[in-house]
């Protein structure tokens, strides 16, 4: 049994300014992407990724920058690649104007990553207009952050409910539950948010994850997708396929979910 | 008549494990698995064991729950080298026909330049039983608060391959950066008595496993799948993306160690 299509809900690009072997990357990227059978990449561009802002603390002019290169890349690839507009909500104007900004370059959803918690009031006008929009919102997650991280102010689940509770008509999704910090706490958490949609993503392939997540939340809160490493997003696509769910239950997952919650007409499917 | 992708997975466990819980960590689970992903045996040490002081009672229960698949399921047992009579381990695992003893010396908090790696790698080598050693068992990032030990050395798997030109050592675990720090830090010689697993070793689009294959050698690796902790299907897929022009056939490495180790003792 396999997907009728694979959308990959947390991709990354890299550009010019990012590293200097970025046209490798992100022709890797792509390769094993079609190797996999990923239909489309949602991706963003974090800055500089830490080359001159902090990846997690990007300065306006390299989100801007950032951004751009995403696009450039979305346009190139309208087949196979989506963007986010990545914003840094500590310079709050500057957030929602690339926002606005980004629409009009054909964005499709908003990245936060770790740049101010997910629960302070700085994230309201950000998700509020996010809703508004009918785009989601792709949150950065250290799940069950017990302390601070250097050179990030990540946020974990019980965060991200606080934002995703103040704004039901927006639709989260917390990132990477392979990516760090206990998985399982995660999930009782998110339990009673319907708006809060996790990840596969991250290089965690632990043994009962996904059997966890989907036992409590079900196949239609869950969204496959790989992150950085695609190796492991292959790895939890096998899983995926081997643990004994219905078609209907694995296309939720690997597509049909992802293109509930981002805006009608972004993927193009036959 | 189905064909093996891999003869050997190096890098099994049974048993509960202390941290968390693991969706049936059995012999007889772990059996269905191999054949559902076609490997031909595994190699299976005791997960309790890891954190038991005197490992020997869990050794007694691994033999015992791999008896029932002899000849898939192989033993693997915990040696602890600075406990007393530890060398009857090893001699118990020749007599049961163990391709390897698993050390893990930074859970019993063994030093890199503790005599007692030098001393094993010398124990284990006469006997021509290989060595094995895991980097983590969980991602820094996640591990419970009372799973303190730190990850594995370069310098612990100097001190063991340095030891005995005989010796032959198996690495679970391990990343880009202690791989090529631990190659480049060994002489030729040294470096062809150390095997890697690349379960914890990335693919696209880092291409970490690509980048080592080209390296360091493809014949410093070996399947290891970190079963019951994690997924098995992890070191299958950053094996199928590797790039298809890249020579990759390690399906028999796992009995060309084991192998390498018993013609050292001739």
């Amino acid at each position: 049994m396999v997907p009728r299509h694979l959308i990959d809900a947390h991709a990354h690009f890299h550009w010019s300014g990012s590293r200097d072997d970025h046209a490798r990357y992100n022709a890797s990227r792509l390769d094993a992407g079609d190797r996999i059978g990923i239909t489309y990449h949602v991706a963003s561009i974090l800055g500089t990724w830490g080359r001159r802002s902090p990846t997690y603390f990007a300065s306006p002019e390299d989100v801007v920058a950032g951004n751009d290169a995403m696009y450039a890349i979305a346009d190139a690839e309208p087949a196979r690649v989506r963007a986010f507009v990545h914003v840094n909500p500590n310079h709050s104007e500057h957030a929602l104007r690339e926002i606005a900004r980004g629409v009009q370059r054909g964005a499709v959803g908003v990245k936060l990553s770790a740049s101010r918690r997910a629960d302070d009031p700085l994230n309201d006008a950000i998700a509020a207009d996010a809703g508004r929009r009918g785009m989601p919102v792709l949150h950065h997650i250290w799940q069950h952050r017990q302390r601070e991280w250097g050179m990030q102010e990540a946020s974990d689940a019980i965060e991200l409910v606080r934002l995703a509770a103040r704004h039901p008509g927006t639709n989260f999704i917390l990132a990477h539950i392979g990516g760090g910090g206990d998985w399982a706490h995660s999930i009782d958490v998110v339990r009673d948010l319907p708006n809060i949609y996790p990840d596969t993503s991250g290089s965690g392939v632990d043994r009962g994850m996904l059997d966890a997540y989907l036992a409590v939340l079900g196949s239609q809160r869950l969204l496959w997708a790989a992150d950085l490493t695609l190796c492991t997003g292959l790895a939890k696509l096998q899983a995926l396929e081997v643990i004994g769910m219905s078609q209907a239950a694995l296309d939720d997952i690997c597509w049909r979910n992802a293109v509930r919650i981002f805006p009608p007409s972004t993927f193009e499917l036959a | 008549m189905t064909s093996h992708r891999f003869d050997v997975d190096v890098s099994a466990w049974i048993g509960p494990y202390p941290f968390r819980e693991l969706p049936h960590p059995d012999a007889a689970v772990l059996v269905h698995v191999l054949q559902r992903e076609r490997i031909g045996q595994a190699w299976v040490g005791s997960l309790p064991s890891v954190w038991h002081r005197d490992p020997a009672p869990s050794n007694a229960w691994l033999y015992e729950q791999l008896a029932p698949h002899a000849g898939i399921l192989r033993p693997s047992p915990t040696v602890r080298p600075d406990w007393p009579g530890w060398e009857r381990v090893l001699d118990e695992a020749v007599e049961r026909g163990a391709p390897s003893v698993r050390c893990y010396p930074m859970q019993v908090g063994l030093g890199a330049t503790s005599p007692a790696l030098p001393a094993l790698a010398c124990a284990a080598a006469a006997r021509g039983l290989v060595i094995q050693l895991a980097v983590r068992f969980e991602d820094l990032r996640q591990r419970h608060p009372m799973d303190s030990a730190p990850d594995l050395t370069a310098a612990h798997v100097r001190a063991l391959v340095r030891a005995d030109r005989r010796v032959r050592v198996v690495v679970s675990g391990a990343g880009r950066d202690l791989i090529e720090e631990t190659h480049w830090s060994l002489t030729p010689a040294e470096q062809q008595r150390c095997y890697w697993d690349w379960s914890w070793v990335w693919g696209p689009p880092e291409d970490h496993l690509s980048h080592l294959w080209q390296t360091i050698g493809a014949d410093r690796f070996t399947f290891g799948g970190y079963w019951p902790l994690r997924l098995l299907q992890a070191p299958l897929a950053a094996f199928t993306l590797l790039p298809t022009l890249l020579p990759a056939d390690t399906s028999t490495a796992g009995a060309q160690i084991e192998a390498e180790a018993k013609v050292r003792l001739r």
